[in-house]
């Protein structure tokens, strides 16, 4: 698919497809484990990170002429944190049940690697519209993978989609299905994404053979916590002195092999 | 008192954060590659909570609910952590020369660990006093620290297994992951909370 550089519909399909933030990026994986319970957690989970990531996309965009590059980082904290607590209330207010499901992992939205991510890379360096629809398209991305590792979890482990009973349940000496039930809890959530890795893998060496390299992971699946730009944040320096050491130590392990 | 030991081991154990809370996911992958920085990381993550579920209880107790600005709690945590932990890395490398060089290149990393401000609104969301509220983010950050040193000892053996192509690096650390969170599912008799 050939589309023009920074258009709305280019920045959709970039977020949905090219540069998905969950499965090729592997970004915000603490929501994406946590939340993937069913398909409908996901889903509401993806949605308010959407709304979030769309608003502060559009407000930072808008500002970036504005915020001194110095104090740009917790600028844009301060951005992202306002729209997570209006979604919160939002959330509580609207749609009860699903706040309490999500408990703390909406507040925690702020700390998802993917809206600086977005804030730092794409929406500080241009135009709202086109900020606007990398922010809608990275949410889409995030809430499609979210609704889909949702109910693989949730059809493995209740035999359910979206609440309504998919596979009928072995009872009383029928024939049908038995729930595995510890997809639905903790440790479901770490295999699940381990198979995702893995298939993700396989994908990656196939489209390399093919001459055509997916864009690389950049989150902490990546080994390197700085990518998100979130630590030079605060400390307001620059990103490079922890990854510097992270790679001493990797030659140390050489060393010692 | 027991309440209080109860708060310890229910944070630290039964509910460990990332096992089965998935808070602190991105050290646990990122720094598990071997059991000396994981451990230097754990504790950087001890001091770190600790202090800021001291800081962020008093703000909270004596700053936000007398003035009713209670909805402020994400904003106002996220920039007093952030501002903790540039100001502990400053203290330390001014006055405490050794903790500094043990625990100095993992400060910058743990503002990206959401764990932080997970125990700062849990504090909230579980009314824990300042006490409480201490005790429980110490637990938490043992419980990491505890993951993430297990985790490494596993992946420093499991170099040297063959493992199919697909599941080599991070796939092969998330089943791990997810063996692990079972065998602490043994735990969750223990107490419940």
């Amino acid at each position: 698919m050939n589309l023009k550089e920074n258009t709305p519909l280019e920045r959709l399909y970039n977020g949905i497809i090219k540069e998905n933030p969950t499965v090729i990026l592997m970004l915000g994986m603490c929501p994406t484990l946590a939340v993937t319970t069913s398909a409908v957690n996901g889903l509401g989970m993806g949605l308010s990170t959407l709304v979030v990531l769309a608003l502060s996309n559009l407000l930072i965009s808008m500002l970036r002429n504005v915020i001194p590059d110095r104090v740009r980082m917790p600028a844009f904290i301060v951005v992202v944190a306002s729209f997570v607590t209006m979604v919160q209330f939002l959330v509580q207010g609207f749609v009860p049940t699903l706040y309490d499901a999500l408990g703390v992992y909406i507040p925690l939205i702020v700390v998802n690697c993917i809206i600086l991510g977005r804030a730092e890379s794409y929406a500080s360096k241009n135009a709202p519209i086109p900020s606007l629809f990398d922010g809608i398209g990275m949410g889409l991305g995030f809430t499609i993978a979210l609704t889909i590792l949702g109910s693989i979890r949730e059809i493995l482990g209740a035999g359910q989609i979206f609440g309504f009973q998919l596979l009928p349940l072995a009872e009383d000496g029928k024939m049908g299905y038995t729930p595995i039930t510890i997809f639905g809890l903790a440790p479901g959530a770490f295999f699940v994404l381990g198979v995702l890795v893995a298939i993700m893998n396989v994908v990656r060496k196939k489209a390399e053979e093919k001459g055509k390299p997916l864009p690389a992971a950049q989150g902490c699946l990546a080994g390197d916590c700085m990518s998100c730009g979130f630590s030079s944040a605060c400390t307001g320096k620059s990103a490079a002195p922890a990854p510097a050491v992270t790679e001493e130590k990797k030659e140390e392990v050489k060393e010692n092999d | 008192m027991t309440n209080l030991f109860l708060i310890l081991v229910a944070s630290s154990v039964v509910n460990n954060v990332v096992l089965s809370q998935f808070l602190g996911i991105c050290p646990f992958l990122g720094v598990s590659k071997r059991v000396e920085t994981a451990a230097g990381m754990g504790g950087a993550v001890i001091f770190v909570i600790t202090i800021s579920s001291f800081v962020t209880g008093l703000i909270y107790k004596f700053i936000l609910l007398p003035l009713n600005f209670e909805y402020l709690q994400t904003i106002v945590f996220i920039l007093v952590i952030a501002a903790l932990v540039q100001f502990v890395e400053m203290f330390l490398k001014k006055n405490v020369q050794s903790l500094y060089q043990s625990l100095g290149v993992y400060l910058p990393l743990i503002t990206t660990n959401c764990a932080v401000l997970g125990v700062a609104l849990k504090n909230v969301t579980n009314g824990y006093n300042l006490l409480e509220g201490v005790i429980y983010g110490f637990g938490t950050a043992v419980g990491f620290t505890i993951a993430i040193v297990i985790m490494a000892g596993i992946r420093e053996k499991l170099e040297y297994n063959d493992i199919p192509e697909a599941f080599k690096g991070s796939a092969s650390v998330l089943v791990t992951a997810g063996l692990m969170a079972i065998a602490f599912f043994g735990f969750s008799g223990v107490i419940s909370l």
